[in-house]
């Protein structure tokens, strides 16, 4: 996938009400008046966002029928969910080793203790 | 055998540019501040377990400069360096960090340390120049040589429905 598809991708996420849409249909696809239902904005506002997720390739929107349902498109999430989750194994994998050896600086300081008495 | 307790790394990406580390540690903040900045401890954790830490070495002072290179399975290596902007024990420690592969690249990361009932929350806030070099960054991880596939879809939409 190319970084600017990715940057498209991180920049609709980086909004809380287009991840609650996002998370809405992920439950399955809905039109946009049900989409508007439960957020306090307007229904041109909740257009807005929905160009901006289906710019980044998160939502299609059926041509035909007449209420253009929306659908969740899972497969750029996935990249970046994936990059973010390993990224984050690899600072849980060190910060692991680190518990450890904050337990062997513990054990040395309180014995460093037990000598000065 | 050790009890594994429950602090779970959280990675956040609340702008363009940065990516943001929290975890809490069992341990005082100065402690864990003093893990974090002088290389003789930092050697002994920085490099991931499947990773070697081949050289760590660190000039601990403002203007100092520091070098971690890690050396995966395959032999590649991956070098890091930067120099300390501050050093305030046991709060904060920002520095630059250059992955050496990427040299035009510099970002900033600040290390903030917490007290917390004598516990220690540690937050790293990595700030790149550009949304490009942050997306790079996030990307390495995909090629330090974690091979395992993830499918966390239904669990990260699992967290966005809860919120």
């Amino acid at each position: 996938m190319q970084t600017d598809a990715l940057s498209a991708t991180f920049a609709a996420l980086a909004d809380p009400t287009r991840r609650a849409i996002l998370a809405r249909l992920a439950s399955g696809d809905a039109a946009v008046k049900d989409l508007a239902g439960p957020f306090r904005i307007s229904a041109p506002a909740i257009t807005k966002h929905l160009k901006v997720l289906e710019r980044a390739g998160l939502i299609s929107r059926s041509r035909d029928a007449q209420l253009r349902p929306c659908r969740l498109e899972p497969s750029p999430l996935k990249d970046v969910s994936e990059w973010v989750e390993r990224y984050r194994l690899i600072w849980e994998d060190r910060f692991s080793q680190l518990d450890d050896y904050l337990e062997e600086m513990k054990r040395k300081e309180k014995k460093r203790g037990r000598k000065k008495q | 055998m050790a009890v594994r307790n429950s602090n779970t790394v959280t990675v956040t990406l609340p702008s363009d540019y940065e990516i943001v580390v929290t975890r809490m540690f069992d341990a005082p903040r100065e402690l864990v501040f003093e893990a974090s900045l002088r290389p003789e401890h930092v050697r002994r954790w920085w490099g991931p377990r499947h990773l070697t830490m081949t050289v760590c070495e660190a000039d601990v002072r403002v203007g100092g400069a520091y070098r971690y290179v890690l050396r995966g399975p395959e032999g590649r290596e991956a070098g890091f360096n930067g120099v300390y902007h501050e050093i305030t024990p046991p709060e904060r420690i920002v520095c630059t960090q250059i992955f050496e592969p990427m040299p035009e690249h510099v970002a900033v990361v600040t290390v903030i340390f917490e007290d917390n009932d004598g516990r220690t929350k540690l937050t790293s806030t990595t700030r790149h120049a550009s949304k490009q070099a942050r997306d790079g960054h996030l990307q390495s991880g995909m090629e330090a040589g974690m091979r395992d596939t993830f499918d966390r879809l239904e669990e990260l939409l699992e967290s966005l429905a809860k919120m």
